[in-house]
């Protein structure tokens, strides 16, 4: 890897090289990729992307599949699936870093379908990072689709801080019986930047839920917006929260829907945008930072601290 | 030495002007502990936030030695050595206790030092240094990670806004202690409280935006009483 690819790895992965065990690295629509006994990646044969199979019971283990983009002009699409086999408990970090110091837009959809076996756990960290002086749009739209079975937990943490002309996320799950799935979204916008994430998940077990928690700050012209769905079909309990700071010129909206179709579901959704706080300021100030200091810090204890 | 200088601070409500602090002079002294009491409303936490800059001044100055902290900002003020300690602590989203401790302290703490800040506040620290200061803490833990705050600030002037407040199980005792750690340099506590009273190298009564009468706490505590009365009546 050169410099800016070696910049880019680390920022999506905080890994210095390459690890061992099973990994995936897709690099201007060339995927390398290497198998365990325990986790086997095969390519596809009919589209581009990768099947991550997980056998029962592997436990402690992780796969790291990043995307590195250092051209502009490409248009790249992938189809990642994962199964994950029942009892086991791993931990996935994908995402995509786009270096685009060319005039030509950059894109790469990744659309992500989790199988999640009966009594497994998965935690799923996907990471955005955009960069480059180039005049060259950088636009990542990602799918993400979750299928929960009997007793499984998916957490899955999304950031994407700055530096993306224009997302759209979306992520559509179902729900069985006692599964549970933990979002946690923090999207930055600056400039002119578009982030659009949609939630859609269906809770059809019994027992079932979900938690949604996103932390969004928007500067300079910016604009977000949130979109959650959330449907009870059964006793469950889904929880959204959507929290958002506002600094200059930006905007942000956030449309939640709520749909209990069963009277033992319990849902909830909460949401508060508005600028930083007044008395968070006074009190970082009281310990001496400038305003503009406590702003970031606030910030990047917004976004990051969880 | 702090200096106030002819203060006052006035609202508007309604359209019409409100005073609520009438011209107050006081100088404290370097090495003492001064405690501010009164009935609610009186002016006492309006006057403090006042020292820091929280309250812009309607008139008057504010001399630490022989520098106007007057046009100062908050964080200037912060810096030149005035600590303060909230009523309510402010709570942050994602912010852990060793950063604000670090943020304090104006460096990067050890565990060892930021383990001291905390346990002269009751606290184990390996309970707390990782945790977000956030609401889920509890009303008493929040004070007095707001106190360890302050004193890993620590500063020329120590400014406690009932410090008391909400800490229901920590005995006064050590909050005692802490303060007479602070001997050298300046403490201004507002409280109410009958052995934060007797701390005090001089108690400072004030009434309706005015100094209604300051002594030793042998001098003052007839009529501590006697405002007691009045404020339940």
């Amino acid at each position: 890897m050169n410099s800016i690819e070696q910049k880019l790895f680390e920022k999506l992965t905080d890994l210095h090289k390459i690890p061992s065990g099973a990994f995936s690295l897709r690099k201007n629509g060339v995927t390398e990729f290497s198998s365990t006994k325990e986790i086997e990646i095969v390519k596809k044969q009919d589209k581009n992307g990768i099947d991550i199979i997980i056998q029962p019971n592997v436990k402690g283990k992780s796969v790291h599949i990043p995307v590195i983009i250092t051209v502009g002009g490409l248009n790249d699409i992938v189809y990642n699936d994962f199964y994950i086999g029942e009892n086991s408990d791993v931990f996935i970090v994908a995402g995509c870093g786009i270096h685009n110091a060319t005039c030509k837009t950059s894109l790469h959809n990744g659309l992500h379908t989790f199988h999640v076996g009966k009594n497994a756990k998965v935690k799923y960290i996907e990471r955005h990072v955009g960069e480059g002086d180039g005049e060259g749009e950088k636009i990542l739209n990602p799918v993400t689709k979750v299928f929960l079975q009997e007793g499984s937990h998916m957490i899955m943490e999304t950031t994407q801080l700055g530096g993306v002309t224009s997302t759209l996320r979306k992520t559509l799950a179902t729900v069985k019986d006692n599964a549970k799935l933990t979002i946690q979204e923090n999207i930055l916008t600056t400039s002119n930047q578009i982030a659009k994430t949609q939630f859609k998940v269906n809770l059809v077990g019994k027992s079932s839920g979900v938690e949604v928690i996103s932390h969004s700050v928007a500067r300079d012209n910016s604009f977000q917006e949130f979109k959650s769905d959330v449907i009870g079909k059964n006793e469950c309990f889904g929880h959204v929260e959507c929290d958002g700071i506002l600094l200059d010129n930006a905007r942000i909206i956030s449309i939640p829907k709520v749909d209990a179709k069963c009277k033992e579901a319990s849902l909830v959704h909460e949401a508060a945008i508005g600028k930083i706080a007044g008395d968070e300021l006074v009190k970082l100030m009281t310990l001496g930072l400038s305003q503009k200091e406590a702003e970031e810090v606030i910030i990047q204890g917004f976004l990051l601290g969880n | 030495m702090l200096k106030l200088e002819n203060l006052h601070y006035n609202t508007t409500e309604n359209g019409k002007i409100k005073e609520i602090i009438k011209g107050i002079d006081l100088t404290f002294d370097n090495g003492k502990t001064y405690v501010i009491t009164g009935p609610n409303g009186s002016g006492k936490s309006t006057l403090v936030k006042l020292i820091i800059g929280i309250l812009n001044l309607s008139q008057g100055q504010i001399y630490l030695n022989d520098l106007n902290l007057s046009p100062l900002s908050i964080d200037k003020r912060a810096k030149e050595g005035i600590t303060f300690a909230f009523q309510k602590p402010v709570t942050f989203k994602g912010i852990k206790v060793k950063e604000l401790l670090d943020i304090a302290s104006g460096k990067k703490n050890n565990v060892g030092e930021s383990c001291e800040y905390l346990a002269s506040v009751g606290l184990c620290a390996k309970d707390y240094l990782d945790r977000n200061f956030d609401d889920k803490l509890s009303g008493g833990e929040q004070k007095r990670i707001e106190l360890a705050m302050a004193l890993a600030k620590g500063g020329k002037i120590n400014i406690f806004d009932e410090p008391e407040a909400g800490i229901d199980l920590w005995s006064f005792e050590n909050l005692t202690k802490l303060f007479s750690s602070m001997k050298t340099s300046i403490n201004i506590i507002v409280s109410h409280q009958q052995k934060i009273l007797e701390l005090a190298d001089e108690v400072i009564m004030l009434k309706d935006g005015k100094v209604e009468r300051k002594g030793n706490y042998q001098d003052i505590k007839p009529f501590l009483s006697e405002n007691k009365c009045r404020m339940l009546n």
